[in-house]
């Protein structure tokens, strides 16, 4: 597991990255988010010690990287196994020849080596592409060998710095269906670093947003999407833009609040109340715990008391508010372009 | 008559072959102590800089500034300026031996800053694999700042090849022998046209053998 306590970075009088707290046990993903200048990755190159931070500590193991020497740290590193974006690998080195690099760094056998590296290949699926080059792959296919060379040194923390960049929706689900898989049966702490929402959505375990150098939210995916309507919930389902912002009579906001909200809660809430009931936007996925995540734009058509509605909804798991979409300026964020905001609406929450 | 002074065309090859010789001589001397020096000055000048392994703001500055110095002046200037350090190396002013001075002192800064390019081709990500594997700063360099830069660094190689036998041309003029010095005194000098088409037509091959055949070795070095 690794553990994060109050990391710091400045350069001269520029703090990227202020008092960052955080933890990652064995067997969890932990995704952390932001826009581009948020110091994501200042904090991935401060994690994997390619920057020293100015302060604070990380825990590998029980071990604080930050206090090491030159030479100490660089065994101490191979605890650290780094997927870096796409286009890392060694253009002029064969996909086995890729995976082995960081075992020559070592006193690693030959043998050993090899056996190691069929290992690995076979894990990520690319044995029969061994002998490749780079340039012989695709961008899926070489993530794919980047994956396989960050766990090359047996490390207890995957550090993923926005590893799906550049790929297409396709490719990114198998490499995310990969990592979750080397999660479970590798028991590694992975932290994933991404602009991504819907990469967060689909692979992660908990969520941190960071916010001009801060963590400003975090907790588990489910429990934010779930239990709040605060900017990353809403980042993490986002709405289609255009829908119903304007605030029209009988336009609700609904957020599900439970993983097992009935699917049909459409039909019978209508019943219930005697209304139709009109979808004007709405985006239900089912998340890594495998239950139900979403949120959705509806009008009840009947004049209705907003308490008999709210109850309605409430009754089947489904948090309704009433009035269009929450006002932020310029529309709903897309994913990976969540907006810069003003400090009031910086909520803070904790992980439960 | 002008033509009538020129050497018959079955005397062109006695005077032609051992100016190739010499040329070939200069130019592999010379290119040997520029790839000695120039590789790990160019490594120097990379990796003192903000993205290098050890960057050092002070010394990068000012290897950086002697390698602008050397590149900065026309050949004919450079080896005009350093004939007292020649006179000191060699000891002597003329002929082969002192043209492999100001040659070097021309061709070194060149290739270092053709190695810096090179490696400084390779994006980020591939350069931090190497740190961030727990590989030392020697490790980083033999196993991926030269092994990636590779075909960019013989690419700059065949420049540079070009490049120091248009010079050894240039130092024909202090009697460094060569196709040049040929050109120059019986082409130039003597209205020698049989000689004078003979060099050029040798040169020409030359250069576009050396282009061809570096750029054959970058293509089969590229995967």
């Amino acid at each position: 597991m690794i553990e994060v306590t109050a990391l710091t970075k400045r350069y001269g009088s520029l703090t990227v990255l202020d008092s960052v707290d955080f933890a990652v046990q064995a067997g969890e993903i932990a995704a952390v988010v932001g826009p581009s200048g948020a110091g994501k990755s200042t904090l991935a190159r401060c994690i994997n010690l390619l920057e020293k931070p100015t302060s604070g500590s990380i825990l590998v193991d029980g071990k604080d990287l930050t206090r090491l020497s030159r030479r100490e740290l660089r065994s101490a590193r191979r605890a650290i196994g780094t997927v870096f974006q796409s286009a890392s690998l060694l253009q002029r080195l064969t996909a086995a020849e890729n995976v082995e690099l960081p075992m020559r760094y070592l006193d690693i056998s030959h043998s050993e080596r090899v056996a190691r590296v069929r290992e690995l290949l076979d894990r990520v699926g690319m044995l029969h592409r061994a002998n490749h080059y780079p340039s012989q792959l695709s961008g899926g296919q070489q993530q794919r060998i980047g994956l396989a060379r960050g766990l090359a040194l047996k490390p207890s923390v995957l550090l993923a710095d926005e590893p799906t960049s550049g790929l297409d929706p396709q490719t990114t689900a198998s490499i995310l269906k990969l990592l979750a898989q080397l999660r479970d049966e590798l028991r590694v702490a992975v932290v994933l670093i991404t602009h991504e929402m819907d990469v967060v959505r689909n692979v992660a375990d908990s969520v941190a947003r960071l916010h001009e150098g801060r963590i400003i939210e975090r907790g588990s995916v489910a429990e934010v999407v779930r239990s709040s309507d605060s900017e990353l919930a809403r980042a993490l389902l986002p709405l289609p833009p255009g829908s119903a912002r304007e605030h029209q009579a009988g336009v609700w906001q609904l957020r599900y609040e439970r993983p097992d909200v009935d699917p049909a809660w459409l039909t019978s809430v209508g019943r219930e109340l005697d209304t139709d009931i009109s979808v004007l936007a709405g985006l239900i996925e089912t998340i890594d715990d495998g239950g139900a995540a979403g949120r959705v734009t509806v009008r009840v058509e009947r004049p209705l008391a907003a308490a008999e509605v709210r109850a309605a909804f409430a009754s089947r798991g489904i948090h309704a508010t009433q009035g269009g979409v929450p006002a932020m300026q310029g529309g709903i964020p897309r994913a990976g372009e969540v907006e810069p905001e003003e400090p009031h609406r910086a909520l803070v929450r904790s992980a439960a | 008559m002008i033509l009538a002074t020129a050497t018959p065309w079955s005397g062109v090859s006695s005077l032609l072959l051992p100016a190739l010789g010499q040329t070939a001589a200069m130019v592999g001397i010379v290119m040997s102590i520029v790839v000695a020096l120039g590789l790990p000055l160019g490594l120097l000048i990379f990796n003192t800089s903000p993205r290098g392994l050890t960057p050092h703001t002070t010394v990068h500055a000012s290897i950086s500034w002697i390698a602008n110095l050397g590149r900065s002046l026309p050949f004919l200037v450079l080896m005009a300026t350093v004939i007292p350090f020649t006179q000191l190396v060699v000891n002597t002013t003329i002929g082969i031996k002192a043209a492999i001075i100001p040659m070097s002192l021309a061709g070194i800064p060149f290739f270092a800053r053709l190695v810096e390019n090179a490696i400084r081709e390779i994006p980020r990500t591939r350069l931090d694999v190497g740190i961030a594997s727990g590989a030392s700063v020697l490790q980083v360099i033999r196993t991926i700042q030269l092994t990636e830069a590779l075909p960019g660094i013989v690419a700059g190689l065949s420049l540079n090849v070009i490049a120091m036998i248009e010079y050894s041309a240039i130092a024909g003029a202090i009697g460094a022998g060569g196709l040049g010095y040929l050109a120059v005194n019986y082409g130039y000098e003597q209205f020698d046209s049989h000689i004078m088409i003979s060099c050029i037509v040798v040169l020409v091959l030359i250069v576009q053998i050396v282009q061809f055949g570096g750029d054959r070795i970058v293509r089969s070095l590229t995967h």
